[in-house]
């Protein structure tokens, strides 16, 4: 039952949009479709998503493989700073620069800012996969007579294209539905296109068709992605702990390589940094609204709190049935719960907006409907998370519960959520983070009279205030960084723990992870 | 009397049949042994009978309570039946005492000293503050043990619990196992494919094939009067050579042998185990040929060959614990008993064969 209640929670943004772009009339829907700006839009966003998408594979492939295999200086702290912009919000990045320089407005601002911001998702799979592929399998290509190039060409590449790949995909679906990079740096692509559409006139149509449009293109995206995938076999055969490979020496290659990773750095971090911190200066001789900047945060904090509540909640029944009932209907069940990850977020902003109008007026513009939102949002991670941390106890510890006389309910309680906890609660910090750096559907949802950091900082560098933005931009990524700590220190005590554990791995194979 | 009683259960995956109809019984407080080769049906038939699989049809009786059977499916946790896996399965979560004290009820008195009294009972005293996965395999797997003791259930099921240990942990924890299960005067019902374990651990042998049991008896029952000759050839090193009974005698290659059991007369085949074939010097016996010879320490295989009346070579196998033999010629002599079986046209190659149990 709350496991359907999640799943109606998850489509019904989408459904309902649909009614909406089709109550205009199918003549308008089709004109609004057919204009030569429409073309030319699909272009666009097409054109970035693709430039973007190859900037992240190479940067991500390419720092994976220096930061795990090589023995590049600073290994370690250089894979830290890598995924580090992960907890930078697009539109920081993208005040940063253009707050620097105005005239970087436009198609190369976008892409230099989405790619900056989005290359870890490749990265973080493909360091995960080259750690995981096991060294051994290289090392007899090498023994058969192989050279080290062919040997990662044949054996290492497509050991990393499943991860890479997966990688892309999130690149590219964040690109097509990014909203805060695009809007400040003043670049039409689809998601400035509908929320400049749905401000300027009174008729929502034209919104409502883009966004679908911009749905089939992020399903056709996805589809395409797992119709490529499948191919190939990655499991390992056999047992046994996979060792770490030895590192590969990069010779007179090194200052080249440390001054790419520097290079990616300074990108992605130093640059933001340090012009926030030149506009936080410049800033404090203007004076503060000090009221203004606690009450945003406190708001802020609130409905990411509520928000990232409200959706663990609802992703607990789907993603313990998901992981231990596979049945048709909750296969339906929990893919109905993955909607939201192909939705932009100003496609399931506008959907609730159009939704709250018509039969929500008292929630509309209120907590309740943007917490939603957040719940439509980021369902799929919250999911995703249940689902891995409950799959990786095994069902055998249940059964055994089960034969010592305990109830199917006490067996939940007593052994499957204390095993995945650790996973649910990072999955809840998870979606408290992405839920504060959260724009469009804030933007469009929040309660009226009340702003979030995410918000003021948006109007601000719209105003071209960036002096007045640069305290909400500072407190936002301050406030991000707890829980981005709290997820990368779990991870670490977790990574630490299992190494630990490796004695008697003979018998905990399936017991312990 | 049998407390645990499983009359004609099938059980078939997508109309796979994997069980066709399984008997068995095991008495009140004995250590029973379901014995097959892979793919048998063992596992699945213990997953019935804890209640994780439903059967697809027969009964499944503890006690007085029938737990599974037609439109009955009593659920795992009230049927008083506690497993042991593979792997041991201790919830990693909980420390050696949480895991023991698991199936206890939370209000029960006395629940600390019970934990410790069964703690005892597997060798573990001192270890409960200990976390699963600072204990070593064997020691993992006799907190298993203790677990499924804990709750004083009606049967435990152990699931090829020594098969992830090394050698020569195996048979330490298999003795501790059995000690302990002897202490507790626990019905217990062990599943594996390895017949020494079967045959030196348990009371009772079921022997599975294909989703039956074929046979099932005392670990002696089962080694010496094999019911068919797979069986004979599953559960140890058989000697098979081609046989004829007359009035009660055993007419082979090797000469007259005497019958165990009683059989009509009939052409067929003979199975005798390799501690029958004796090494005497050549006057003694038939004079026999080595052709190799396997040294265990405790004990050694010599394979043979054996020259019989009327020049048939017949190849023997013979296990000595006494000196190897020093030239190429030997005598051998047959003692004891030999099971006899009428002949199938499939089931021996023409001049007899060696089985060596898997």
């Amino acid at each position: 039952m709350p496991a359907l209640l999640a799943a109606v929670v998850a489509v019904l943004p989408l459904g309902y949009l649909a009614i909406r772009a089709g109550e205009g009339g199918l003549s308008t829907a089709v004109e609004v479709l057919v204009r030569e700006r429409t073309l030319w839009l699909v272009l666009r966003s097409l054109g970035l998503t693709a430039a973007v998408t190859t900037a992240c594979l190479v940067v991500g492939v390419g720092l994976a493989w220096l930061t795990t295999r090589t023995d590049l200086p600073a290994r370690r702290t250089f894979g830290v700073l890598a995924t580090l912009p992960l907890a930078v919000p697009s539109y920081v990045a993208a005040y940063a620069w253009i707050s620097a320089f105005p005239s970087i407005a436009g198609f190369w601002g976008t892409f230099l800012v989405l790619s900056a911001c989005s290359y870890p998702y490749v990265y973080l799979p493909v360091v995960a996969a080259l750690r995981r592929s096991d060294p051994s399998l290289e090392e007899v290509s090498r023994s058969l007579g192989r050279s080290a190039r062919a040997t990662f060409l044949s054996v290492t590449v497509p050991q990393l294209r499943p991860a890479a790949a997966a990688g892309a995909l999130l690149v590219a679906l964040y690109t097509l539905s990014d909203f805060g990079a695009p809007s400040l740096l003043r670049y039409d692509v689809f998601t400035r296109v509908i929320h400049s559409s749905y401000r300027a006139s009174f008729d929502r149509t034209p919104a409502a068709v883009l966004s679908i449009l911009l749905v089939v293109l992020t399903v056709a995206i996805t589809v395409a992605e797992s119709r490529s995938r499948n191919r190939g076999g990655t499991a390992r055969l056999g047992g046994g702990v996979a060792r770490t490979a030895a590192a590969v020496p990069l010779g007179r290659l090194r200052p080249v390589a440390v001054g790419l990773c520097l290079a990616v750095a300074a990108v992605a971090l130093a640059f933001p940094a340090g012009s926030l911190g030149y506009w936080l200066v410049r800033g404090s001789s203007a004076s503060l609204d000090l009221d203004r900047l606690v009450g945003a945060a406190t708001s802020t904090v609130g409905v990411s709190l509520l928000g990232a509540l409200v959706t663990t909640a609802l992703a607990v029944p789907v993603g313990v049935l998901a992981a231990r009932y596979g049945t048709r209907p909750v296969r339906l069940v929990e893919h109905a719960s993955y909607a939201g990850h192909a939705l932009p977020g100003i496609v399931v902003a506008l959907a609730l907006v159009f939704f709250g109008i018509r039969f929500a007026r008292p929630v509309y513009q209120e907590t309740p409907l943007l917490v939603l939102a957040y719940a439509v949002l980021f369902l799929p991670v919250a999911v995703g998370a249940v689902r891995a941390s409950v799959a990786q106890s095994p069902r055998r510890l249940e059964e055994v519960s089960r034969s010592l006389g305990t109830s199917a309910w006490t067996t939940l309680r007593r052994v499957t959520l204390p095993l995945a906890g650790p996973g649910i609660a990072a999955g809840a910090a998870l979606v408290l983070l992405t839920c504060m750096k959260e724009l469009p559907a804030t933007l469009l949802l929040r309660p009226t009279g009340t702003d979030t950091l995410a918000t003021r900082l948006w109007t601000e560098t719209g105003a071209g205030a960036y002096a007045a933005a640069a305290p909400y931009a500072a407190m936002l990524v301050l406030l991000a960084a707890v829980p981005t700590f709290l997820l990368t220190n779990a991870q670490t005590r977790r990574a630490a723990r299992s190494t630990e554990g490796a004695e008697p791995r003979d018998v905990m194979e399936g017991g312990s992870r | 009397m049998s407390l645990l009683e499983v009359r004609g259960v099938t059980k078939s995956f997508d109309r796979t049949p994997v069980l066709q109809g399984v008997d068995l019984d095991v008495p009140s407080g004995a250590l029973a042994a379901v014995l097959g080769p892979s793919g048998c049906g063992k596992t699945t038939l213990l997953r019935v009978i804890a209640g994780f699989e439903r059967a697809s049809g027969g009964t499944v009786t503890v006690g007085d309570q029938v737990v599974a059977g037609p439109g009955r499916h009593v659920p795992t946790e009230k049927r008083r039946i506690a497993v042991v896996p593979q792997e041991g399965a201790l919830f990693p979560h909980l420390s050696v005492a949480g895991n023991v004290a698991y199936g206890l009820p939370r209000s029960a008195s006395g629940r600390e000293r019970r934990v410790g009294e069964l703690l005892e009972l597997v060798g573990l005293q001192g270890y409960g503050h200990r976390m699963p996965a600072e204990l070593s395999g064997g020691q993992q797997q006799r907190v298993a043990l203790a677990r499924a003791l804990a709750p004083d259930p009606a049967v435990i099921l152990l699931d090829e619990p020594f098969s992830a240990l090394d050698a020569g942990l195996r048979a330490s924890v298999r003795a501790d196992v059995r000690s302990a299960l002897h202490a507790s005067g626990a019905t217990a019902v062990l599943v594996t494919h390895d017949q020494e374990e079967a045959l030196s651990t348990a009371d009772v042998v079921a022997v599975m094939r294909e989703g039956r049991v074929v046979q099932a008896g005392t670990p002696e029952q089962i080694y010496r009067r094999p019911s068919d000759i797979d069986v004979a050839r599953f559960v140890g090193e058989a000697v098979v050579i081609p046989a004829t009974v007359r009035d009660g005698v055993v007419w082979t290659t090797l000469g007259a042998l005497p019958l165990a059991g009683a059989a009509a007369d009939g052409v067929g085949i003979a199975v005798l185990r390799p501690e029958q074939v004796i090494l005497v010097p050549v006057a003694e016996g038939l004079p026999a040929r080595v052709l190799d010879t396997v040294f265990y320490g405790h004990d050694a295989n010599v394979m043979l060959e054996v020259r019989c009346p009327g020049d048939v070579l017949m190849p023997v196998m013979c296990r000595t614990q006494g000196d190897l033999p020093r030239s190429e010629t030997v005598g051998v002599k047959i003692v004891g008993p030999v099971t006899w079986f009428p002949k199938r046209p499939h089931d021996l190659p023409a001049g007899g064969e060696i089985a060596a149990a898997v």
